[in-house]
């Protein structure tokens, strides 16, 4: 076996030697030389790259399992998830940008917690219990009138923050891991809402809650027109505005400031004067806000209804590899959730090849090959480091001469 | 001659750094070899090549004559080599014969066997002079005697080569004796020591030879009698030291700071560890706390910036009563704080260095301006400080803390606690793990701040230090004040026997 490997190994060097000669060969190397020059010199080239190495591997395991299930239908289906999101035109991109919304605001919630230092796995309850709050709102206040959307969808947000600051408490005055306390509340939270819906705002018929009101449905404006017979809604203006607003917080103000202090080192904050306690429980408490809005973009809309489950929603844990692919950055958590959005989209339309079921695995392989860029960052750094130390032997080698 | 050790043309490198650049080390049978240099001179790099640590790039290592290829530290153990690195790998919840056998333990039909190993330390205890009592708990027993149970146990696997790492570093005077009576007495039974050090007086004391790195180069090995302290020091930093920072006489004025009889309790070893403890400092003086590590002295600095609430008593700062006060407002109020741990309370690592220097001040103006910070500001500020400070950073004010090195990012500290012009400056161990250089600027720069006027807290475990920097010294043992004097009416071995509990002065 290891004999095989090193006939291989002196192939592909040779291969190399041979094309390297070429003029084509030359070219390549140098444009090549330039690029990693370019990023050894910047280490955010780096990171961002990573996420879009990671998201290739990604896509490639995703082929893989394709092949293995029904390699016939393996390459349609491939680009069918590939292009997911212009299968029917404008429709299907609006129908992306819906989808990715929620997707987007939870991952956003993971973020902002791991840049405070807290790891947020339990955007999916916030969510929940956000969700249960504005749709309570959207059927039961319509007396409201214009303005019962905007305070079912506050209520969300209030929802969610409620939920979040019960982890967010005890880790700071109790000390509990906020990774136990914030797990144990997802299950919580579903069958809090089941019984809620049941006592509040249950459709006994459908065995579900009943459709939020008119009036409390996130405005389509003219996005319906752009994007016809699509669900798109302004929601993703407002998650844009967020995602500005919590990349100010973080970036230029003294609140963030202190907040990524307690974030990097609870010690030296603490050492600052800073109230590391405060800070905790209100960053668990913003991220669940955020998780909340996502319940009410994803439930305050015409045709989707809460109902009674017992397993959390995805959404919250999808949450977190979107934070993770989009480095933790509200701007990456942006773009990699419109990603995840046009994936998911694709495997709508890849139904018609593949089951239901095997959809769902290939999408869960590229996503979670596609959270794995902290390691291909990792890879990528290393290599940088590897080339930049040749050239400097190439180069001290060539002094001698 | 024989040598016992010979390390070859030895080349080892980090990325960004050659540690070790083509050294020669031969170490004779009998001989106590030292290792000088100042941190990051690649003493330990070294060691940790000959004991399997890391790997060489280049050279060889030759034990006994023959070429030995050593890649792990049992490779060296079983060639006799053994060390004792600067912080003692004990297991403190295990007794003394069961750390000492841990990794060569004795067993019975897959039972463990004390009462052979029992004997056998007892024994070796007995000819080297040791008094290592086998049963005692490690996390009973003194630091000295836990050193002396570390070179036991090297023994008790037979070394012939010990490698000590800084073995002094944490001991008291009369320890330090101990020891050195020890190390004397096993060269004399034929085993070869190689001990690393930057104390110029113990390589007097027991060296035979001293080989002297700087850069991760070798300078020179020289037989210890034929060369002078200056002559050491002077290849060691390369270029002309002072020893002593020269200090005006004090002007001594006001009380600043007052500490009325206060206690700290800690909650990890659940009692009180400053125990009804008194002081004062005045403005111009510097007031050392000397003593050895863990003898309240973290607690005692937690307990007056806030870090740790006080169990009883009460502080006062200019005359206002401080007691109530947060860490923040203790801060505002007038105190400067360079914490012991500089990298756990004194930086965030991975903030850049503008950012670390408005750590206490981001939410005042200028430094932000309606909850925004002020980019300009912050940045300039920075840059003040790196020039007026000398810090040495490789991109100015946006350089990673994390990426700068141990002496920089203290200087970074000194320079942002000292700007914002507090009355009293608490430092803890200010000048620990630097090298020469970065000790006498620091020793300078604190040094101007009594001249200044300002009232000056240190809290060192260095008696050169000590003695370099007070104008007045406080021994802590246990948690109290055992005594108060003055520098240039006493000795280190005084102070030692105060330290170490042996002697107490009644306090008024």
């Amino acid at each position: 076996m290891k004999r095989i490997l090193k006939v291989i190994g002196r192939f592909f060097l040779r291969l190399q030697q041979k094309l390297s000669e070429t003029a084509f060969g030359r070219a390549v190397g140098k444009v090549w030389d330039r690029i990693t020059k370019w990023m050894a010199a910047r280490p955010n080239s780096v990171s961002v790259s990573s996420s879009f190495i990671a998201v290739i591997a990604g896509l490639l395991f995703g082929f893989i399992v394709m092949l293995i299930v029904d390699p016939s239908n393996a390459l349609s289906g491939f680009f069918t998830i590939l292009l997911g999101p212009f299968q029917q035109g404008l429709r299907s991109v609006g129908d992306t940008i819906f989808y990715a919304v929620p997707i987007i605001l939870t991952g956003l919630s993971v973020a902002f917690a791991f840049r405070t230092g807290l790891f947020n796995i339990g955007a999916s309850g916030q969510l929940y219990i956000g969700a249960f709050i504005a749709v309570y709102i959207g059927v039961q206040w319509d007396f409201l009138g214009p303005l019962h959307w905007i305070v079912a969808m506050l209520g969300g947000i209030f929802g969610g923050a409620l939920w979040g600051s019960i982890p967010g408490l005890l880790k700071a005055f109790r000390n509990v891991h906020e990774v136990v306390a914030s797990i144990m509340l997802n299950y919580m939270a579903i069958y809090l809402v089941n019984g809620l819906v049941r006592l509040f705002i249950f459709n006994p018929t459908l065995n579900r809650a009943q459709g939020p009101e008119d009036s409390s449905h996130i405005p389509q404006l003219f996005l319906g027109e752009l994007f016809p017979r699509s669900s798109i809604n302004i929601g993703i203006f407002i998650t844009i505005v967020v995602i500005i607003l919590i990349h100010i917080v973080l970036n230029k103000t003294t609140f963030g400031y202190e907040l990524k202090s307690v974030g990097f080192s609870p010690d030296a904050a603490r050492y600052a004067g800073m109230k590391e306690k405060r800070n905790v429980a209100l960053s668990f408490i913003i991220a669940g806000g955020l998780s909340g809005l996502a319940g009410a973009m994803m439930f305050l809309v015409p045709g989707t209804y809460i109902r009674i489950v017992d397993v959390p929603l995805e959404e919250g844990f999808t949450g977190i590899a979107i934070a993770l692919l989009g480095l933790s950055s509200p701007i990456g958590v942006l773009i990699a959730g419109l990603f995840y959005g046009g994936i998911n989209r694709g495997g709508y339309f890849a139904q018609s090849l593949y089951r239901e079921e095997i959809v769902d695995v290939i999408i869960a392989v590229i996503i979670y090959f596609s959270a794995l860029s902290l390691f291909t960052q990792k890879m990528i750094a290393k290599y940088l480091s590897r080339r930049a130390k040749r050239d400097v032997q190439v180069q001290s080698k060539g002094d001698v001469r | 001659m024989e040598h016992t050790i010979e390390m070859l043309n030895i080349t080892k490198e980090f990325p960004g750094i050659k540690a070790n650049d083509n050294i020669n080390l031969r170490v004779r049978k009998g001989e106590i070899h030292a290792l000088l240099g100042e941190n990051g001179a690649g003493k330990t790099t070294l060691m940790s090549v000959l004991f399997g640590l890391y790997q060489a790039d280049e050279g060889e290592i030759r034990v006994w004559g023959d070429k030995a290829d050593i890649r792990n530290p049992n490779d060296a153990n079983d060639l006799g080599i053994g060390m004792v690195h600067q912080h003692f790998k004990l297991v403190n919840r295990f007794t003394v014969a069961e750390n000492i056998v841990l990794g060569a333990e004795d067993t019975h039909r897959g039972f463990l066997t004390y009462d052979k190993a029992v004997e056998r330390i007892k024994s070796l205890s007995r000819q080297y002079n040791l008094n290592v009592d086998p049963h005692a708990m490690v996390s009973d027993i003194s630091v000295g005697h836990q050193q002396r149970v570390e070179i036991l146990k090297m023994l008790y696997r037979d070394a012939e080569i010990l490698i000590l790492d800084e073995p002094t570093a944490s001991l008291t005077p009369q320890e330090i004796d101990e020891l050195m009576q020890i190390l004397k007495r096993l060269a004399s039974e034929g085993k070869s020591i190689v001990f690393i050090t930057h104390k110029l007086e113990e390589i007097r004391r027991i060296a035979d030879r001293v080989t002297i790195l700087r850069d991760g180069k070798q300078i020179d090995t020289v037989e210890v009698k034929n060369t002078t302290n200056k002559n050491l020091a002077e290849m060691m930093v390369g270029r002309e030291v002072v020893f002593r920072v020269e200090k005006a006489p004090a002007r001594i004025e006001e009380p600043v700071f007052a500490a009325d009889s206060i206690s700290v309790y800690s909650p990890t070893v659940r009692k009180d560890v400053v125990k009804n403890t008194s002081f004062d400092v005045k403005s111009g003086e510097i007031l050392v706390v000397a003593g050895i590590e863990g003898n309240g002295q973290s607690e005692l600095v937690y307990g007056i910036t806030g870090l740790n609430p006080l169990s009883g008593g009460r502080l006062y700062l200019n005359q206002k009563d401080i007691t109530g006060y947060d860490i923040r407002e203790r801060s505002l109020a007038g105190i400067s704080h360079i914490p012991e741990d500089r990298q756990r309370h004194g930086l965030v690592l991975d903030f850049s260095l503008e950012y670390n220097m408005i750590l206490q001040n981001y939410f005042q103006t200028p430094f932000q301006s309606r909850g925004f910070l002020q980019f300009d500001v912050i940045r300039e500020h920075a840059e003040r400080l790196i020039d007026n400070f000398d810090v040495r950073t490789s991109i100015g004010a946006p350089t990673l803390a994390r990426s700068m090195s141990g002496g920089n990012q203290q200087k970074a500290i000194l320079a942002r606690e000292i700007d914002r012009g507090n009355d009293l400056l608490i430092a803890v161990q200010p000048t620990r793990g630097l090298d020469v250089g970065a000790i006498e600027s620091i020793h300078k720069q604190i040094i101007a701040q009594r001249d200044a006027g300002k009232a000056v807290l240190i809290i060192s475990y260095d008696l050169n230090e000590v003695f370099t920097l007070a104008d007045r010294i406080l021994v802590m043992y246990e948690g109290e004040n055992v005594g108060e004097f003055d520098p240039a009416e006493t000795s280190e071995s005084e102070l030692g026997l105060y330290m170490s509990g042996s002697k107490r002065r009644e306090t008024s």
